[in-house]
């Protein structure tokens, strides 16, 4: 079906659930109906766990008696083909193998997905975009508080550089496990949520590219959190989050969780990345041309460039890991022929990309948000989005200014560091942008602002070390060190989590039609923006004043500088227990009706009828100027919605 | 102040305001930082390395300085005098408040310019400073004069030096979980956890590991290099005055990466040589057992827990460490 006809295609009546368009009643399967005896949560659990016993008994059947270390009873084969399976159940238990399964055999239709229109949907194998945006907010959360109580735990040992509070294995167990958790979060945290659920809204489509796709990416997100999780009861890994290689080899069953939970995630990753481009590629309403795509959708499709291309090579890396671990290859054994440079090649080719994968979303919600609380049009937003895809292109091409002081090519170390100074050019737009947007406006000090202006603030920061970092003199002291760890918490935390808050509060009364409670959320942000500057201010310091990484002592004198971070990071903890309250609190406690557009967004999402129909439009819009025409005279509306009396057609827009 | 905000577009010129305020602020700031914080900014001017590491932080957050007060003195002006209470109706709106190339190109121009300018100081520093004390593999590209020489010399067992030699000192650097030991080729190859060095002196470190990665950090010194098993990771410093410095593993190791450090010194060189005699001889029964000096070493199956199988390569053409132990 081209865009046009569908936009003909009006729908009338009440909407039945299916993305495939409407059709008649039809019986259920007994896979999609209502209750317990269907396919659920509760059938992926209990089909993840029969698939991990029988991986586990698959494993040691072919392998008995080839334990990875003498007489320990741990086989590494059993161990990966216990979370193969397990992941394979768990997929298969939600639903999600249906589909794929029945057209292998030829049951062309047999097997169409029908969601269930009540609150049992959220724990399915759903289809609708807005629904399995509601399921990543609640999962990106989960995966966060994991990682958050870990850093609360990593605060407490820093407490005191002679008193332990943790064994040295426990400790680095929890530094890789909060590293790794925190760096798998950070990937979707707003693709995931925000992109899945407001992409299709923003650029007037009724649905994503590939639901399955889609759905499938957030059930492997989940089981990719289970397996990195499984790390803990095999003993955790000693890596860190880098997991770099002769350690890796070295390192004990927990290491195999994390190397297949990449991989795992990585394919979610991967997925997520292609629906969205396609998506943002194919889906766009009449009328949208690529100077009218709002610039949330922009970065969400510069991020899926990345995705898409980037995380292959996390997929292979992890792959090359988990053979030497369990059928003894030797990619990354120098001794075997293979070289441990390979990984760390390897596993920065992906991280690179990855870090802005962390921060371009955070940059689009940045540019969505300041001219809806500016009250005027972007500045520069050719700018942004060519700062955008500049950022995506040149990531490609630093990664080895991790590996400055590692001892490979020295001769290729003035390109790196050109290459990555080069990148503060187009994350220069994003700043141009922002700054050319507040001049001279109308600055309403909504919630969702607060956060977007503390992102400016933070990234900064973060930004300004990152040069410091990539100049090769100056890295030779702050590399490895707190220095470095503080600038990206002020780049990944500072940045892309203060966006993903300022996207939760400005769109949240959208996704519930409840208003999230202001009182409590400026506690929340006063809480979180101080605080995570003084927890991760000093820690530049503590690095320059010589703190490596990732250690369980320090020398004596730098003990009132790190209580000082560790005191405000359980703050800058509790701050995220606030927000919790004020979820539950304005979301049940006492729910506030929020209105149809509370904070006059000229945007499409907030233009359809609240809560959205599954259809999102009831007749597709066609654009018709650009996105972020505020306080201007005579300006025509950004879409025609073919009737008068749809909803959101009358949304003020002046000042 | 507050009415002024009211005048019609073009009477009150923000940015000539913000840019007096931040020319003011931002020279006060750096002539601050560089009379009170540049001095001390680590790693201090113990070596010649370090002081010019440290040279170049202070250029680099000079020239941040006032790029962060760029941005605050505008967040701060935007937020007091374009909130929506001061600034209820914004002047200017359309094409104008759109785009405006006139900023658009400088901006660009100034940051191109600056990040250029950075890239281009950095080689350069990194040129002269032989490396600037990072680890820079086994074929280094920046080397001192004399300091491949060294290299070689120190691998067929001809390195020398002596006080007031002027020759590039080769150190060996091994790392192993969890400690740092250091071989001396010019004296007979002895190993010690100590690490001695002469003042005034080229000093090569020919950072390796045993089993998995290190990095020797020697704070004061400006050094770090990566230590990997199988490869020759070479670092140049120049020491100046006698001083003392603490050694850190900077890449997780393992559990016990926290605790991998160790202390070493400067002594002058006539304290240094001294020191290496002595410690050469008293040591010569342990280093009869070491093997020969190379640049990497493959551990025994039973020495320091580091190799991967239980069975080693008896063919391997790289020296075992650990080997041969006393009966």
């Amino acid at each position: 079906m081209t865009i046009s006809d569908e936009r003909s295609t009006e729908v009338r009546g009440p909407v039945s659930g299916s993305p495939r368009g409407p059709q008649g009643p039809r019986k259920l399967s007994w896979t999609q109906r209502p209750g317990l005896l269907s396919q659920n949560l509760l059938t992926a659990i209990v089909l993840g766990v029969i698939g991990y016993l029988i991986g586990h008994w698959f494993g040691n059947y072919l392998s008995s008696g080839y334990d990875y270390i003498a007489n320990s009873g741990q086989n590494n084969i059993a161990n990966t083909l216990a979370l193969c399976f397990g992941v394979v159940g768990w997929l298969g238990g939600i639903g999600a193998l249906n589909y794929p399964v029945a057209k292998l055999f030829g049951h062309d239709g047999l097997v169409e997905d029908e969601p269930v229109d009540n609150w049992t949907k959220y724990f399915r194998y759903t289809l609708d975009h807005k629904v399995v945006g509601l399921q990543y907010v609640v999962g990106v959360l989960l995966f966060m508080f994991t990682g958050g109580l870990l850093a609360m735990a990593i605060r407490t040992e820093l407490l005191n550089p002679t008193t332990h509070y943790f064994a040295p294995d426990v400790y680095i167990k929890i530094v890789s496990e909060h590293g790794t958790i925190m760096m798998m979060m950070a990937t979707s945290i707003i693709v995931g949520p925000l992109g899945n659920y407001f992409v299709p809204l923003m650029i007037g489509s009724r649905r994503m590219a590939f639901p399955r796709i889609e759905a499938l990416s957030f059930w492997i997100f989940t089981a990719g959190y289970m397996v990195i999780f499984s790390a803990l009861p095999y003993g955790g890994f000693p890596t860190g989050w880098t997991g770099y290689a002769p350690l890796q080899t070295q390192a004990g069953p927990g290491m195999v969780s994390y190397l297949l939970g990449f991989a795992v995630i990585g394919i979610g990753m991967i997925l997520a990345g292609f629906n969205q481009a396609v998506t943002i590629i194919n889906y766009r309403a009449p009328g949208m041309t690529w100077s009218r795509v709002p610039v949330f959708v922009w970065s969400i499709l510069a991020t899926a460039a990345l995705l898409t291309l980037a995380t292959p090579v996390l997929f292979a890396g992890g792959l090359f890991g988990l053979l030497d671990k369990t059928v003894q290859t030797a990619f990354y054994v120098n001794e075997h022929g293979g070289n441990a440079y390979l990984w760390q090649n390897l596993f920065w080719f992906f991280g690179h990309p990855e870090v802005y994968i962390m921060a371009l979303p955070g940059f689009g919600i940045a540019g969505e948000l300041l001219p809806v609380f500016c009250r005027r049009p972007l500045f520069a937003y050719r700018v942004s989005s060519a700062g955008m895809i500049g950022v995506a292109l040149l990531s490609f091409f630093v990664w080895q200014h991790h590996l400055f002081q590692s001892g490979i090519n020295p001769d290729m170390r003035p390109l790196f560091m050109l290459t990555t100074e080069l990148i503060s050019i187009p994350t220069g737009f994003i700043y141009l942008v922002g700054m050319g947007t507040l001049y001279r406006a109308k600055i309403r000090f909504e919630l969702p602002m607060l956060f977007v202006l503390a992102l400016f603030f933070n990234f900064l920061i973060g930004g300004v070390t990152g040069v410091f970092l990539s100049d090769v003199p100056v890295n030779v002291t702050v590399h490895g060190g707190f220095f470095v760890l503080s600038h990206f918490h002020y780049t990944i935390m500072g940045g892309l989590l203060f966006a993903f808050m300022a996207g939760l509060y400005y769109w949240l009364p959208k996704m519930t039609g409840k208003m999230m409670n202001k009182k409590i959320g400026k506690v929340h942000f006063w809480l979180m923006f101080v605080f995570f500057n003084l927890t991760f201010f000093p820690m530049f310091i503590i690095g320059l004043l010589g703190q490596p990484r990732r250690v369980f002592t320090y020398a004596t004198n730098l003990q009132g500088l790190n209580d000082f971070a560790s005191i405000s990071a359980f703050i800058l903890g509790f701050s995220f227990l606030v927000f919790f309250y004020n979820l539950v609190y304005s979301m049940w406690i006492k729910p506030e009706v929020a209105p149809a557009n509370p904070w006059e967004s000229l945007g499409l999402e907030w233009q359809t009828a609240t809560p959205i129909p599954a259809y999102n439009f009831e007749r597709i819009p066609v654009i018709m100027t650009d996105p972020y025409r505020y306080s201007e005279e005579g300006a025509p509306a950004y879409a025609d919605f073919g009737t008068k009396d749809a909803p959101g057609s009358s949304t003020p827009t002046m000042a | 102040m507050s009415n002024q905000s009211t005048n019609s577009a073009g009477q009150v010129h923000h940015l000539r305001r913000m840019a007096t305020v931040w020319v003011i602020v931002s020279i006060i700031g750096d002539v601050l930082f560089s009379i009170f914080v540049a001095p001390h900014v680590p790693p201090g001017r113990l070596t010649e390395t370090a002081a010019k590491d440290q040279t170049d932080f202070n250029i680099l957050f000079e020239m941040a300085l006032p790029v962060l007060f760029g941005v605050w003195i505008y967040l701060s002006y935007a937020l007091y005098f374009w909130g929506d209470k001061r600034n209820p109706n914004p002047a200017f709106s359309g094409d104008a408040a759109r785009t405006n190339m006139k900023t658009q190109v400088s901006w660009m121009v100034v940051t191109t310019v600056t990040v250029l300018f950075l890239a281009g100081f950095g080689t350069w520093a990194l040129i002269v400073d032989h490396g600037s004390g990072g680890g820079q593999g086994p074929n280094p590209a920046f080397a001192p004069a004399g300091g491949l020489k060294a290299e070689t010399a120190a691998l067929l067992g001809k390195a020398t030096w002596a006080p007031g030699s002027n020759n590039v000192l080769p150190i060996q650097v091994i790392g192993q979980q969890w400690k740092f030991t250091y071989r001396y080729p010019t004296f007979g190859g002895f190993e010690s956890s100590q690490l001695i060095l002469p003042a005034d002196t080229t000093v090569a470190f020919n950072v390796t590991s045993l089993d998995v990665i290190h990095s020797f950090w020697a704070y004061q010194l400006g050094v770090k290099a990566d230590a990997n098993p199988q490869v020759n990771d070479v670092a140049y410093t120049e020491t100046k005055n006698p001083g003392s410095f603490i050694v850190r593993c900077s890449e997780l190791c393992g559990i016990w990466h926290g605790s991998m450090f160790n202390n070493g010194s400067v002594e002058s060189q006539a304290a240094f040589e001294q020191w290496a005699t002595t410690t050469e001889a008293a040591n010569a029964a342990n280093t009869a057992l070491l093997p020969a000096f190379a640049w990497t070493y493959v551990p025994s199956a039973n020495g320091a827990g580091g190799s991967y199988y239980p069975t080693n390569d008896p063919f391997s053409a790289v020296e075992t460490y650990g080997s041969k132990q006393p009966s």
